[in-house]
């Protein structure tokens, strides 16, 4: 896998910081897992959030210091150095791992639900008070991808097939970052069709633009 | 701040972790409030991202960075899990990169620590508006969308800003990758 496109700087730093709407960061942690290149940035990165941290004024705390030596016993025992989820990747059936336990492990096996015409979608739920939304989004050979005049910031990583659209071909692994107003209009692989994860910050709006923009594309 | 957890760590010293706790707490306590806790809150979450270091301290190994880059870690972790409720997507790396400490070079210690010093330094020449911008975002938690509303700025403005505030950090360290 040859990743072209990667997501802005920008973007990178927001999720070292932990500062990234929650639908975003999820587009974010499945293209870490595949780039080392984007990895490679998030460890420098960190080292500011930690330079920033350790230059804070002090805040004095209120109340004593816990007795530790009573909790001793429930400490931690060896085991996996690595606490927590950490994102390695796509399953062998093309899922990013740390969606896994949301989508299943196979793209052939989501519970795509039908939107349009060649484009069926399965969303993935939140936390209660995230914002945007958050979605697989499988769009057949050709077809064009819906929601895009879009308000507000979008971002997309393809994780099976291709898409092509004003700003160049994006296969498996690459990342569109749109944050503004732009208007494009993204096609499915001719043959193959794409399937991609989509954080956007805004509703998508499909029943009121889909007669517009579900055009075949027939251009090829 | 690694011998301490050392000795946490193999020997579950109580008085290693009270002078790492009255290091680290206060500071911990000072980054969630400038998250948007109230004061009890952010001792809560100071006390709590010190108990997760005294439970998995023996998880920590020198190598694997210094102590105060995994205590913010956890810091920031815990932040997003209590203060936002969210998802924590991103996990960072605590400490350098596997792929990196596989092949540990004699100097690595010294290489990091020259390291932090430029990206001290780097930050600390960077111009004021990036500053800033880098500041809100790591600090105090927010989006880019909040930071442009906050600061009566274009999106693409706080993008950009972000954006040359790393790349004259990155070239400050270039040569020691």
């Amino acid at each position: 896998m040859t990743i072209a496109h990667h997501p802005g700087l920008e973007n990178l730093m927001s999720c070292s910081a932990g500062s990234m709407p929650e639908a975003f960061a999820a587009v974010m942690a499945s293209h870490i897992g595949m780039c080392p290149v984007c990895r490679m940035e998030l460890v420098l990165m960190h080292d500011i959030g930690v330079e920033l941290f350790s230059s804070l004024a002090p805040s004095p705390l209120a109340g004593k210091i816990p007795i530790m030596a009573m909790h001793r016993a429930e400490a931690e025992t060896g085991g996996n150095a690595a606490p927590g989820r950490s994102p390695d990747g796509l399953t062998a059936g093309g899922m990013p791992v740390i969606l896994v336990q949301y989508a299943g492990d196979e793209l052939d096996k989501v519970a795509w639900r039908r939107l349009a015409p060649g484009v069926q979608h399965f969303p993935i739920a939140l936390s209660a008070g995230a914002k945007g939304n958050l979605r697989l989004l499988k769009i057949a050979a050709g077809r064009a991808i819906p929601a895009h005049g879009h308000r507000g910031s979008e971002l997309t990583l393809v994780l099976r097939g291709s898409f092509r659209d004003e700003t160049g071909l994006y296969g498996v692994g690459d990342v569109a970052d749109h944050f503004d107003e732009t208007e494009h209009q993204p096609v499915a692989d001719p043959e193959g069709g794409c399937v991609c994860l989509v954080a956007s910050e805004k509703k998508f709006r499909f029943k009121s633009v889909v007669a517009k923009l579900f055009q075949p594309f027939t251009g090829l | 701040m690694a011998e301490f957890l050392n000795r946490i760590a193999t020997k579950g010293d109580a008085a290693a972790f009270r002078d790492l706790f009255e290091i680290y707490a206060p500071r911990v306590k000072a980054y969630m409030m400038r998250q948007g806790a109230d004061p009890a809150t952010a001792e809560e979450l100071a006390q709590e991202t010190l108990l997760t270091v005294w439970r998995k301290a023996n998880l920590y190994s020198g190598d694997r960075g210094n102590a105060t880059t995994w205590i913010f870690t956890i810091a920031r972790n815990l932040r997003i899990d209590k203060l936002r409720k969210e998802t924590t997507w991103v996990e960072l790396p605590e400490g350098r990169d596997e792929e990196a400490s596989d092949d540990p070079l004699p100097d690595e210690r010294a290489e990091v620590k020259e390291r932090q010093k430029r990206v001290q330094a780097a930050l600390a020449q960077l111009p004021a508006d990036q500053h800033e911008v880098v500041v809100l975002s790591y600090i105090e938690g927010l989006t880019h969308s909040q930071i442009a509303e906050r600061l009566r700025l274009p999106l693409g403005t706080v993008k950009s800003r972000m954006r040359l505030a790393y790349l004259k950090i990155r070239e400050a360290v270039e040569d020691l990758k």
